[in-house]
Parts: C-alpha cells; sequence; structure tokens
C-alpha cells in the first residue's frame, strides 16, 4: 500500500521503498498522513498520556492548592501501604473479584446461548426480527436500564405493584444487598448479552456448511455436530472475548456500580472505581485515590497480559501476538 | 482473526438436505424461549411509553405503570416541555451530541486514515499510542485533574474531549481503510491528488457504512454519558439528560428549580410517574429512531473488523 510514485523526494534522490527512506524523506513525503493524525494526538496526549504520567501524585503527599504536582514531597509507597489497611478497600477488591467471578459464570456463557440459538432459527426474517431486538438495550444508558430495572423491580415497581394487587407483600429488588449481585447480573444480561451475541454468530456464519454436512453423513447427530464443530469453531472468539473480559474485569460496569450504590449501600456495591471516586475525589485525597486507581489499571493491564500467554500457550492466537 | 472476515451470514433458504427436522418438542420450547427473550426486552418498553401517554386519571387508579392502554394523552410530554428545566436538558444533550460526535468522527476518521499506512512517518509510535488506550486506563482522578486543570470544569468541552477519541472506534475505522485497495489510491495519487482530497474523495465514500456506525457509536455514547457529567458539570442549568434522569427518575429528587411533577398543580396535572416515564421515553427515543438505519451494517463485518487490527 507504501506508494513512493505520488511525491517523489525533490532534489532528485531517487524513491525507495518506505522502510529505507530516511526520516526526513519520510517527513517529506508522509507530512499530510502526520497533520491528519494531529487532532487525534492532541486529544491522546492530554487525556491520556498526561493523565497516565499523572499517577505521579499516587507516589505523593499530593496536595493541589499549595505544592501541586511538582512540589508535593513524594512518600513513596504510603499510600499504597495504606490501601492495604482500608477495610472500604479491601471490601471494594473483595467486591470487584467475586462480582468479576459471578459474571464469569453468569453472564459470559449467555451471548454464547443466544446465538446458537438465533442460529438455529431457520426463518431468516424471524432471525433478523429477534436480533433487531434483543441488539437493541446495548444502546441504552445506564442511567435508563437501572430506571427501567426500577419500575419493575423496584419498591414502588410493577413487581411490587402486582403482588400488592393480589394480596401478597411487594418487594424491593433494587435495594436488597444480598441479592445486588444477582441484580447486576441480570442488568447486564438485559443490556449487553443481545449484541454480546453478534460476534459469535459472526464466528459462526463462518464455519463451512459442508464440515456439518460430512458430520451428518457420518450419522452425527444435532448435538454432536454442536460440541465437534460449532463448539470448536466458536473457540478463538471465546478465548479472545475471554482475555479482553478479564482485562476488562476490574472495570465492572462503571456507572452501573456509581448509579446504585445509594440504593444499596457501599458494603455490597463498593467496587475499585467506586472507591476511587468516593474515597479519593469527594474526600479530596486525590494522591490516595489516584493510588487506588493505579493499582487497579495495573492489575488489569497485568491480567491481559497473563491471560494472553495463557492463551498463547494453548495455541490461540489471543488478543495480540508478537509479531 | 481471518475466519471472522466475511461475516456474513449463512443463509438456511430452510433446511439443508442433511439436517434433520426439529423435533415439535424442539420446535415449541425453542418458540417459547424466542417469545420471552423478545418480551423481556420489549414488555418494559412498552409498558413505559403507555404509562407515559396515560391520562392522569388512568395512572391514579391503577396507582403504577399502566398496562392496558385507555386512549392517548399527550400531558406529561405537555407538561415537560411547558418546563424550561427538561428542554433545557433536552437541548445540551442534543448540542452535546451533535458537536461531540461531528468532532469525534473527524478527529477518528482523519487519525484513522492516517494510521493506515503501515511505514509512513512515526506509524508505529503513533498507533502503539492508541493502542494502548485498550488495556490500561490512566484512572478517574489525573483525568480530572486534566479537565480542571485545563479549565473546562462547568463547560460543555468536559463532556466531549476527554471522550473525543475511541480507540476501539479508530481501530474499526482503521481496518476498513486498510482494507481499500491501494491500487485506487494509487492511481489517485498518480493523478496528483493529495492525502485528505484521497481520503474525501475515495476512501470515505466506500467507507459509508463503517462511518456511519462508527457515528452511531460516538453519538450514544454522548447521549448516554452520565458520569462525566456528574464529574464535571455542577451547573444546573448546563445539566444533560442523563443526570436529570438520574435525579429526578431514579432518585426521585426534585429537580433544581423546576415546579415539575411539584404537587399542587391540580388533579389534572400529569402524576409524577407518567412525567417520569415520559423522560425515560425523551432519552430513549433518540437511540431508537437512529437505530433501524444503521442496525443493518452490524453484521457486515464492522464490528468483527475492530478484532483483526
Amino acid at each position: 500500500m507504501i506508494s513512493t510514485t505520488a511525491a517523489p523526494p525533490r532534489r532528485g534522490r531517487a524513491a525507495k521503498p518506505g522502510a529505507e527512506l530516511t526520516w526526513r524523506a519520510k517527513l517529506r513525503r508522509d507530512w499530510p498522513l502526520v497533520l491528519m493524525n494531529l487532532p487525534m494526538l492532541l486529544v491522546v496526549l492530554a487525556f491520556w498520556w498526561i493523565p497516565a504520567l499523572g499517577n505521579v501524585i499516587a507516589f505523593q503527599d499530593y496536595n493541589p492548592y499549595t505544592d501541586g504536582i511538582l512540589g508535593s514531597p513524594i512518600i513513596g509507597f504510603t499510600n499504597f501501604a495504606l490501601l492495604f489497611e482500608d477495610p472500604q478497600f479491601l471490601r471494594a477488591m473483595v467486591n470487584t473479584l467475586a462480582i468479576t467471578a459471578f459474571q464469569l459464570v453468569f453472564y459470559f456463557p449467555v451471548p454464547i446461548m443466544l446465538a446458537l440459538l438465533l442460529n438455529s432459527v431457520v426463518s431468516a426474517r424471524l432471525r433478523a426480527f429477534v436480533q433487531g431486538v434483543v441488539y437493541m438495550p446495548y444502546f441504552f444508558s445506564w442511567v435508563l436500564v437501572v430506571a427501567i430495572f426500577q419500575q419493575m423491580f423496584g419498591g414502588a415497581g410493577l413487581l411490587s405493584q402486582l403482588l400488592r394487587e393480589r394480596g401478597h407483600e411487594g418487594i424491593d429488588w433494587m435495594t436488597n444487598s444480598d441479592t445486588f449481585i444477582l441484580l447486576l447480573t441480570s442488568q447486564t444480561i438485559w443490556k449487553d448479552a443481545g449484541w454480546g451475541a453478534i460476534i459469535f454468530l459472526a464466528a459462526l456464519s463462518t464455519i463451512s456448511p459442508s464440515l456439518y454436512e460430512a458430520a451428518a453423513v457420518d450419522g452425527a447427530k444435532r448435538w454432536r455436530r454442536m460440541w465437534h464443530i460449532t463448539l470448536p469453531g466458536l473457540r478463538p472468539v471465546i478465548v479472545l472475548l475471554l482475555i479482553l473480559r478479564l482485562g476488562d474485569a476490574l472495570n465492572v460496569g462503571f456507572e452501573q456500580f456509581m448509579l446504585q450504590r445509594s440504593a444499596v449501600g457501599s458494603q455490597a456495591s463498593e467496587v475499585f472505581d467506586t472507591f476511587v471516586y468516593w474515597s479519593g475525589l469527594r474526600t479530596g485525597d486525590l494522591g490516595y485515590g489516584a493510588a487506588a486507581g493505579l493499582f487497579k489499571g495495573l492489575v488489569g493491564l497485568l491480567l491481559i497480559v497473563a491471560a494472553n500467554r495463557v492463551a498463547h500457550a494453548f495455541g490461540e492466537r489471543g488478543v495480540y501476538s508478537k509479531s | 482473526m481471518t475466519l471472522l472476515g466475511t461475516g456474513r451470514a449463512r443463509k438456511p433458504a430452510g433446511l439443508a438436505a442433511w439436517e434433520e427436522a426439529p423435533s415439535p418438542a424442539g420446535r415449541v420450547g425453542k418458540g417459547t424461549l424466542l417469545t420471552l427473550i423478545v418480551l423481556a426486552v420489549l414488555f418494559p418498553l412498552y409498558t413505559i411509553v403507555l404509562t407515559s401517554l396515560s391520562s392522569a386519571a388512568t395512572v391514579n387508579r391503577v396507582g403504577g405503570l399502566v398496562l392496558v392502554p385507555e386512549g392517548i394523552h399527550f400531558d406529561a410530554y405537555i407538561q415537560i416541555f411547558s418546563d424550561s428545566v427538561v428542554s433545557r436538558a433536552v437541548m445540551v444533550s442534543t448540542i452535546v451530541t451533535i458537536g461531540g460526535t461531528v468532532i469525534s468522527l473527524a478527529v477518528s476518521v482523519l487519525g484513522a486514515y492516517s494510521l493506515s499506512r503501515p511505514g509512513s512517518f512515526g506509524h508505529r509510535p503513533l498507533l502503539f499510542s492508541v493502542l494502548l488506550m485498550f488495556v490500561f486506563f490512566p484512572g478517574i482522578i489525573p483525568v480530572y485533574l486534566m479537565v480542571s486543570g485545563l479549565g473546562l470544569k462547568d463547560s460543555y468541552w468536559s463532556l466531549i474531549l476527554p471522550t473525543a477519541v475511541s480507540a476501539f472506534n479508530v481501530v474499526v475505522l482503521r481496518a476498513f481503510f486498510m482494507n481499500i485497495p491501494g491500487e485506487i489510491m494509487d492511481s489517485a495519487r498518480i493523478d496528483g491528488a493529495g492525502e485528505f482530497r484521497i481520503l474525501w474523495r475515495i476512501v470515505l465514500p466506500m467507507s459509508k457504512a463503517v462511518t456511519a456506525v462508527v457515528g452511531l457509536f460516538y453519538a450514544v455514547g454522548y447521549w448516554n454519558a452520565w458520569f462525566n457529567a456528574m464529574l464535571y458539570i455542577d451547573d444546573t442549568r448546563k445539566w444533560p439528560l442523563a443526570l436529570i434522569l438520574r435525579q429526578y427518575v431514579v432518585d426521585s429528587n426534585p429537580l433544581p428549580t423546576a415546579t415539575l411533577g411539584v404537587s399542587g398543580m391540580g388533579h389534572d396535572a400529569p402524576p409524577t410517574l407518567a412525567i417520569k416515564m415520559a423522560i425515560v421515553v425523551i432519552a430513549v427515543v433518540p437511540a431508537l429512531i437512529i437505530y433501524p438505519f444503521v442496525q443493518r451494517h452490524f453484521t457486515k463485518g464492522v464490528i468483527v473488523g475492530a478484532i483483526k487490527g
């Protein structure tokens, strides 16, 4: 795709393939591309690189008003040491891990099963209709999803309303901290499972029908075909999404938790991000909060790298490869 | 992940010859399951829309969400739009969504195109800096400090700039641009077209679908964003709709300076619940309007293209 014919370097030098050009010659050739990259570079610099480097405040007794980021005293890993003595932080960690594990078991397979179900629908029109419906909630905001669940399962919601009409007690699922993990997993399924099925459907569509045909001719019934053809065909995608999910695990539905923390209490709903917000930003203890945020970011990064290693070890491509 | 490349759905026009016919029990089970799934999505929307369109008498008699239609009344919507708070929030959300989407699309399309040619100047480090955004998030507090350091608090820019570039969308666009045959661009280059011209006249017209989908992603993101608004917008007159939803609909707190849904407006006034549901509907509607136009592109390997990157 690299063309050197259009913008030959001036001063009569012959155009060479990209790799052999000096950086000056490359720049002379590619300056329009660099210019095009500039707006994105500025945004990424301002809202990714500089904040990423700004994490030095995690190692400081950061005082934004008197000392600033340059003058605040460096205190090494004190903030991190304090974090691990903070019961609220430990609670956030336990909750995050528990919720991640729970969703891995009870959310992750749902889009796969949904894709298998949709794929088995013979009528193309029916399938398109169901797809259109189940993708939709992905485009609703978390505020909206919480509002909708509240209207269905809250103390004044539809379910309570119907129960009371029949002389039962109403229930309030939205403020019950014991069942919070069920509530948020159902919210995640309702919002994201349909959309999550897309990628599996795409993968299913690339499995060659002749494989199924050959298996059927050899006498493999429906379930055997699913086990021996469909699932192996889906395996690379499943592994890939599992890795991405692991890396994203610590981000467990950020707005979802922020929105419902006051309703169910911090015992059940405190996760890393809510901790950073409430114990860092809200209290003004910015260095401390940044330490918690950095810890989360680095653990997430480690999880992705580790999961990718494991995937490579099992002969899968994973998210990225060394090439 | 080349095996995902085409993303075209296998089209069984009926069952294949080798496929055994489904058992009656299996068909009934599948039908029931599909019906339940569709209802789980549509039923809440149905009753919410219905409640927002019901008269005060109906809502008060039912004492909650309305399940059976009894005529259509727009009282709740009239009430909402005659009150300045919600109408202003809708305006704010609309402006941020449109402005943000235009900015994001421009920045991402330019950026993705500039990264679509391996071997060009600075290609590897520039690409790397975008890909890093996938695996590491700098953290809420450093980004907050940056935004307030730039003086963007209480500015609409704080709702746009921090989320202006989504690495995912850039990678989707880039993967698509890279699939366009290089010969087409080469011939344009021979004819003397510059990079901007090639992008505008050749690449973009060939990438309408992917650009539309990425635009939808950005637009939905801006329309739905709640947390950034909560962080950065203290001035209640600048609140977007998401904050109103949280404050009034989810938490049932009164709105600042609003008379909306406050008792003492007479018994004909639409009840709080109808107003709440109308706000929910207003928040859902834009997505529902754009959605069908973009939906058909979803399966065209657009989303899947990202995985290849």
